[in-house]
């Protein structure tokens, strides 16, 4: 078609492959042999976890800055934005309720 | 094919499919807030097992880390069939789309079955609120891999009879996106659901 395919080639989705696989083994693997204490751990699986949705969002969705059509980039933002504020949201009320019920 | 040779017709089916492309993305975006508003309730409800059983009696490590390599390694073959599209060649389209849906019932037959194994438990979504949580979430997540597996029938079949037409590769393109993103929410369901109740 137009210009060479920049990273939509099979390079992007066996390297996107591949680093996925390293960021489901390490949670896993970390419950599998509860090598770290559970808060540590628990923090290695959020963080793996936003790791491994951006490394998808990227080789396999092929978001980026550059070709990724700007409305499409500007809606993933808003709605990323909107769960900020309704899963947030949603904990602040459910929580302090918690806490006032003295449940 | 540069611009400059395609007809009036072609430019305007090409902008179809772009705008159809945006359309399916606004889908997309709107099916992540429901997920995670599920996430969200899933979170809040943890504690409900109302002395029922816990996420620890429950859930089977192994079956959780089977049905994120099918779904993963799913993902990539959907990519491989996506790149065959480009390529014009039906056959491996046909080849990666079948291997795509062969996981992914392979997926959906695992999760199927460790329901079915909870139900018998007397751990069903009935049980309480954190197990209408679960079920709620992972079988959302669980219809629209079933969706996905009818999407690349029908697309498997009008890429054998029709031929790798515009508008064909076109709807590829958009269920690719789909599938793609059950494997994102997947994501959020090892590590929010299994791994943390695990624990």
């Amino acid at each position: 078609m137009e210009h060479p395919e920049t990273g939509h080639g099979l390079r992007s989705y066996v390297i996107g492959f591949v680093l996925a696989v390293i960021l489901s083994a390490v949670p896993f693997w970390l419950v599998y042999t509860h090598a770290l204490p559970p808060q540590r751990t628990l923090l290695v699986i959020g963080i793996a976890a936003v790791l491994q949705v951006l490394v998808h969002l990227r080789f396999f969705l092929h978001i980026n800055f550059t070709t990724t059509p700007r409305e499409n980039v500007l809606a993933l933002v808003f709605t990323g934005i909107l769960l900020f504020i309704m899963v947030g949201g949603s904990f602040w009320i459910m929580f302090d309720l918690h806490s006032r019920m003295l449940l | 094919m540069s611009v400059a040779h395609m007809s009036e017709h072609e430019r305007e089916e090409i902008e179809t499919h772009e705008q159809r492309a945006l359309g399916f993305w606004l889908y997309l975006m709107g099916d992540a807030v429901i997920f995670a508003l599920l996430f969200a309730t899933y979170a809040i409800m943890i504690p409900g097992t109302a002395g029922g059983p816990t996420g620890k009696q429950l859930f089977d490590l192994n079956n959780a880390a089977l049905e994120t390599v099918l779904l993963l390694v799913s993902s990539m073959t959907f990519g491989f069939a996506s790149l065959q599209v480009k390529a014009g060649n039906r056959g491996a389209v046909l080849a990666w789309l079948a291997i795509t849906f062969l996981l992914g019932t392979g997926f959906v037959f695992l999760e199927v079955r460790e329901f079915a194994g909870m139900i018998a438990k007397g751990a069903g979504p009935d049980r309480s609120g954190f197990l209408s949580a679960f079920f709620t979430l992972v079988g959302t997540h669980g219809v629209h891999v079933t969706m996905g597996l009818i999407w690349i029938v029908v697309l498997g079949a009008q890429v054998a009879f029709k031929g790798l037409t515009m508008p064909v590769a076109s709807r590829l393109n958009r269920l690719g996106l789909f599938w793609h993103f059950l494997d994102i929410a997947w994501i959020g369901i090892f590590s929010i659901v299994y791994l943390p109740g695990l624990l």
